[in-house]
């Protein structure tokens, strides 16, 4: 092999891994909880439609950082953020800004499935309504199929959309969950443990449906899973005591992490 | 390696994969040392007792691969726990090819015999099986003792073994030349030759490996070289 083409090869392997353009850029973000500080200093860039994993033991930050992105934390009263996260360039932070658009524009699937107590098709509806994303009924119906057929849902689901979201099983409820938030048409999704609460297969279906959802979208993803984090993120943050402690190539993190505390956790060696 | 895991078997395990890598390097050794010297001293027993020791080789590399196997399924290692299990696997690969190379050399020990011909070179194959020896041990001690900078050096030193073969394989050509009687012993010398440069090739193999499950980080895939002859190409 000359050494052209293995600089080619090279960057062909890298590329994918690489942070591409910064769809979110977190600047010196702490974030404090009453007295208490859950983050110090976050410097964290989420590269374009890619997935990005935050990993790290339980209490340490990495879910208060998924949350800062579409300001879910301004649910909490006693939650204060400073320094800067942009989306597109833009301060989420602003004053200016429309926390219902923004959260339309990064949307979010939680632990837990948690349809509406509504039909599977009032589920994907719901969000194009209230945003006035659709402006007749076929329009409406347009949106709902394709957001279900994009969550991989569809021919499970089609020929009972008017039946409960909630007697669906526990992966396609995800899926569901996934569905709806596709239906706003968001650019950023973020999945706080998105598998936790499924089985092997779902698990499996939910992971292969991160992937083919990174072509269109840019995808932030917690979870307590490494070998989750290694499979479907092409980046990933490594979170400890509040403090982003190492962010890199995922290939990178789970074979040759850089930081001693990175390798602890990844190997197992603390929790 | 640094660190205990959470779970106290996880390093139980690990512990004995390194182990064996351990054995296997010794028993490596010591076949090298026992085929070099069957051959010089035309020691038949000796070189029964190095091929016999090809099964022990055998067997250690497949309990290897076995406690690898199931590590990586029970633990799913990361980082340096799964460098170091890939890198078991394969440094037990090329250990167990060392044993194959150490045992086809005590095979020809008969064929050989004890003429003038294998004293006239007992000096440069004795030459050679020390170069090889002394590498695989230095392989071997740098990765027991986790000294990565060392097998950079072990790494280069390759190229020794390379240029004392030339050597040998030019000197054995002479006597071919010299008196035709000679072809039988000195084909079988070559071979023996053959084997102990692919054993620091072997050699090689592991201290690039040990590198990276250290490390991680391969090494260059160009090592310099200092003998450029393509003897196989054009013997004469």
């Amino acid at each position: 092999m000359n050494q052209m083409t293995e600089i080619a090869l090279e960057n062909a392997i890298t590329s994918a891994a690489r942070p591409l353009d910064a769809k979110m850029r977190g600047r010196d973000v702490n974030v404090f909880y009453g007295a208490k500080q859950a983050l110090f200093d976050v410097n964290l860039d989420i590269g374009e439609r890619q997935v990005t994993a935050l990993i790290g033991p339980s209490g340490c930050g990495k879910s208060t950082f998924l949350r800062c992105l579409n300001r879910m934390n301004d649910t909490i009263d006693i939650a204060r953020i400073d320094g800067s996260i942009t989306l597109d360039g833009q301060d989420i932070y602003d004053p200016k800004i429309d926390v219902v658009e923004l959260r339309a524009r990064v949307g979010m699937v939680f632990q837990k499935p948690n349809p509406f107590p509504k039909s599977i098709f009032e589920n994907v509806a719901y969000g194009p309504k209230i945003h006035g994303l659709a402006s007749n009924k076929t329009d409406l119906e347009e949106i709902v199929v394709t957001s279900l057929k994009k969550a991989s849902l569809y021919e499970e689901v089609k020929d009972r959309l008017h039946e409960p979201g909630t007697g669906l099983s526990g992966g396609q409820q995800q899926r569901l969950c996934i569905a709806r938030a596709i239906a706003v048409s968001p650019e950023v999704i973020l999945m706080d443990e998105p598998c936790s609460a499924l089985d092997p297969i779902a698990t499996a279906k939910i992971e292969e449906l991160i992937d083919e959802l990174r072509a269109n979208f840019t995808i932030v993803i917690v979870t307590h899973s490494m070998q989750q984090a290694a499979r479907v993120s092409q980046r990933t943050a490594f979170f400890h005591l509040g403090v982003l402690v190492e962010e890199g190539a995922t290939e990178q993190i789970f074979t040759a992490p850089s930081d001693k505390r990175t390798q602890d956790y990844v190997t197992g060696r603390f929790g | 390696m640094a660190g205990q895991h959470i779970v106290a078997s996880f390093d139980e395990e690990l512990g004995q994969i390194d182990r064996l890598i351990r054995d296997m390097g010794d028993l490596g050794q010591a076949m090298v040392l026992g085929a070099t010297q069957s051959l010089l001293d035309n020691d038949v027993p000796l070189a029964q007792r190095v091929i016999s020791d090809d099964v022990v080789m055998d067997a250690r590399q497949r309990e290897l691969d076995e406690r690898a196997i199931a590590l990586i399924a029970k633990r799913q290692p990361m980082a340096q726990d799964l460098r170091a299990v890939v890198g078991a696997i394969r440094m037990a690969s090329d250990l167990e090819r060392i044993g194959d190379l150490a045992k086809n050399i005590s095979k020809r020990v008969s064929a050989v015999g004890s003429g003038a011909m294998q004293r006239k070179l007992s000096h440069s194959i004795d030459t050679m099986s020390q170069l090889v020896r002394a590498q695989l041990a230095g392989v071997i001690d740098n990765y027991v003792g986790r000294n990565p900078q060392a097998l950079v050096t072990l790494r280069a030193d390759d190229e020794n073994i390379d240029v004392q073969y030339t050597a040998v394989f030019r000197e054995l050509l002479t006597y071919m030349m010299e008196d035709p009687r000679n072809i039988t012993a000195c084909t079988h010398l070559l071979f023996c030759a053959k084997n102990l440069e692919r054993i620091g090739d072997h050699a090689t193999n592991i201290a690039e490996n040990a590198y990276y499950v250290m490390v991680g980080q391969q090494l260059p895939l160009h090592r310099p070289k200092l003998d450029e002859t393509s003897i196989s190409a054009r013997p004469a």
